[in-house]
């Protein structure tokens, strides 16, 4: 490649879309590097499923520059398409075949020889634990299987470019991981993903950089470092032995709060290894024993409570995100 | 390959995904196909003697009406066909594979080809069953083998039109249910024709809803080619021009719903 930058996997702007008098993408923005992690956090009806679908040729924006894949969406969806894999929110498998009937199913529409189709179908069988199962009809199928298989179908024709939206909903804890594993792997096989999820743990775990979407409005993105260094509530709590000892802290460190029945002291900060290492010197500069520290960085919860503010009455799903 | 190589591949591709169905849930089949014998044989049996006793000139009998029946029992079989149609596109368009086929590279025709001429194949063998029955009860048609071919093409011809209406629908219907329910005026057509009962002997106005019906020349033509009496040319004419014109306009309908869909659950 001739840029030192990465390239960009999607590039949009400008994003509209309303359905009637409802706006649900309100000029959203969103770049992708090549082979990263994206995610898209938000609340139901935020407009992550819509945005998916804008991305990956379902429906046409109302307004925007988009390109996926190197591709323009609305004047070559073809090409979008054929570089692209898409595994939705709804299960997308034909519940009246088996689970490697499925797999061939899309092996045969990816256009693949039938010796490549069965023996990447074999492979993705394998990979996605799937093997024993394969031949019983999806009705036997618990919800993580069918999740799996999903994610397999759309990995049949091995896309550089995965969109997933809402992976991991409805699954119970250890299938979520297993999901999270496969995400890593496929990302470290250089696999470019954009994923939807109301789950701020799940963003944090997996994205390299992570846009919050509310209200069809992108209002805040970065790497999970930098949204939680943006917003306030990191500090440093340190734990004294004696009143004595707070109370010389206290003087020294005029910045802190005082929490003289915990014998404690809250120093602000961003918990970084330079600030904490200052702090120390300081503290050991006027020889003040502290008997235990610890750091606190806010998590993707403050973060998404300080970009969207108070959930309001219209909009329910808040309260869900939020209390996790 | 070029890009009819791919529709045609892709089409297969789905055609085989139909027929797979079809075969691992014979009930639909079965459903569809035994409505119509049940039909054969409630008519002959039981109501035979009696409608048959009206029939060539006040002589005929059980035997003359399950000559009359036969081509009516036939077409009703096609419509029955088709209701299947719309129960099978429906619970694609609600499902959630439909929006996985629309972001892959593949021919935009090959999934509604493969469920048209996936239900086109159920028919062939819904009409093989039902006129096995019908040879089985006694029905000796005098046709040769031309206008057995005759008779064979004008029903693959009006289940291609039944067919494609049904797609669209299926493809209209917001539910699997409704879908179910929409299509079942064409399977109460054929009543209303001259498939049962000779219009002649039905009330003014509806005698002349009868008449003017497409299941009305179109079951005419069936039963002149299988009866060896050549149907007149005005009856010839207004089946083909039904049947092509149900047809076209179904194809065109079903076409722009498929396109301008929207996805399923749009939030």
């Amino acid at each position: 490649m001739s840029s030192c930058s990465p390239a960009a996997a999607i590039q949009a702007s400008g994003v509209r879309k309303t359905y009637g008098d409802k706006v649900v993408l309100d000029d959203v923005d969103l770049t992708v590097t090549e082979g990263s992690i994206f995610a898209l956090l938000g609340p139901n009806g935020a407009g992550k499923t819509t945005m998916v679908r804008i991305l990956s040729t379902l429906i046409p924006a109302d307004a925007g520059e988009i390109s996926v894949a190197g591709h323009d969406v609305t004047a070559d969806p073809g090409a979008v398409r054929a570089a692209i894999g898409v595994t939705g929110q709804f299960s997308a498998v034909d519940n009246l075949l088996t689970g490697e009937e499925n797999l061939r199913l899309m092996a045969d529409l990816r256009h693949l020889s039938r010796h490549t189709g069965r023996q990447r179908v074999a492979e993705l069988l394998e990979q996605f634990d799937l093997t024993d199962a394969a031949r019983k009809p999806l009705s036997t199928y618990s919800g993580g299987m069918r999740r799996r298989l999903d994610l397999a179908m759309t990995l049949v024709g091995n896309p550089r470019l995965i969109f997933l939206d809402e992976p991991t909903a409805g699954l119970d804890p250890r299938s979520r991981r297993t999901m999270w594993q496969i995400i890593r792997e496929l990302a470290a096989g250089g696999v470019t993903i954009l994923l939807t999820t109301q789950y701020l743990e799940e963003a944090d775990q997996l994205a390299d950089r992570i846009a919050v979407l509310d209200r069809g409005r992108i209002v805040a993105s970065g790497t999970s470092a930098e949204l939680k260094r943006r917003i306030p509530g990191g500090h440093v709590l340190l734990r004294f032995a004696a009143p004595d000892a707070l109370d010389l802290a206290a003087h020294l460190l005029t910045e802190a709060d005082t929490d003289e029945e915990n014998l404690t002291l809250q120093v602000p900060g961003d918990g970084s290894l330079t600030s904490l290492r200052a702090l120390l010197n300081r503290l050991d500069g006027a020889a003040i024993e502290v008997e235990q520290l610890s750091i606190h960085t806010p998590d993707l919860d403050d973060v998404f409570f300080a970009v969207t503010g108070q959930p309001t009455t219209g909009h329910p799903a808040d309260e869900k995100v939020l209390q996790r | 390959m070029s890009a009819l190589a791919y529709t045609i591949g892709d089409s297969a591709t789905m055609l085989r995904r139909n027929l797979k169905h079809q075969l691992r849930y014979p009930s639909m089949t079965l459903m569809l196909v035994g409505m119509p014998i049940v039909f054969l044989l409630l008519f002959v049996y039981v109501f035979g003697g009696q409608l048959g006793a009206g029939l060539n000139g006040g002589h005929g009998g059980r035997g003359a009406y399950l000559t009359y029946v036969v081509p009516g029992i036939l077409i009703v079989t096609v419509a029955s066909a088709a209701l299947g149609t719309a129960i099978s596109v429906a619970m694609d368009m609600t499902g959630g594979i439909i929006d996985r086929f629309r972001t892959m590279a593949i021919a935009r025709a090959a999934v509604l080809t493969g469920h048209v001429i996936g239900s086109l194949i159920q028919t062939l063998v819904g009409v093989a069953i039902v006129l096995g029955v019908a040879l089985a009860v006694g029905f000796r048609p005098s046709a040769g083998p031309l206008a057995w071919l005759a008779a064979i093409g004008v029903l693959v011809l009006f289940a291609f039109a039944l067919i494609w209406l049904s797609t669209a629908l299926g493809l209209a219907a917001k539910s699997v249910e409704t879908a179910s329910n929409t299509p079942m005026f064409l399977t109460l057509l054929p009543f209303l024709s001259s498939g049962f009962v000779p219009t002649h002997t039905m009330p003014a106005g509806l005698r002349q809803f009868a008449e003017y019906q497409p299941f009305t020349p179109v079951t005419q033509t069936v039963r002149g080619l299988l009866t060896g009496t050549p149907p007149g040319t005005g009856t010839i004419v207004a089946t083909l021009a039904w049947s092509t014109g149900i047809a076209l306009a179904s194809y065109l309908w079903a076409g722009r719903l498929y396109n301008h869909r929207r996805p399923a659950d749009p939030k």
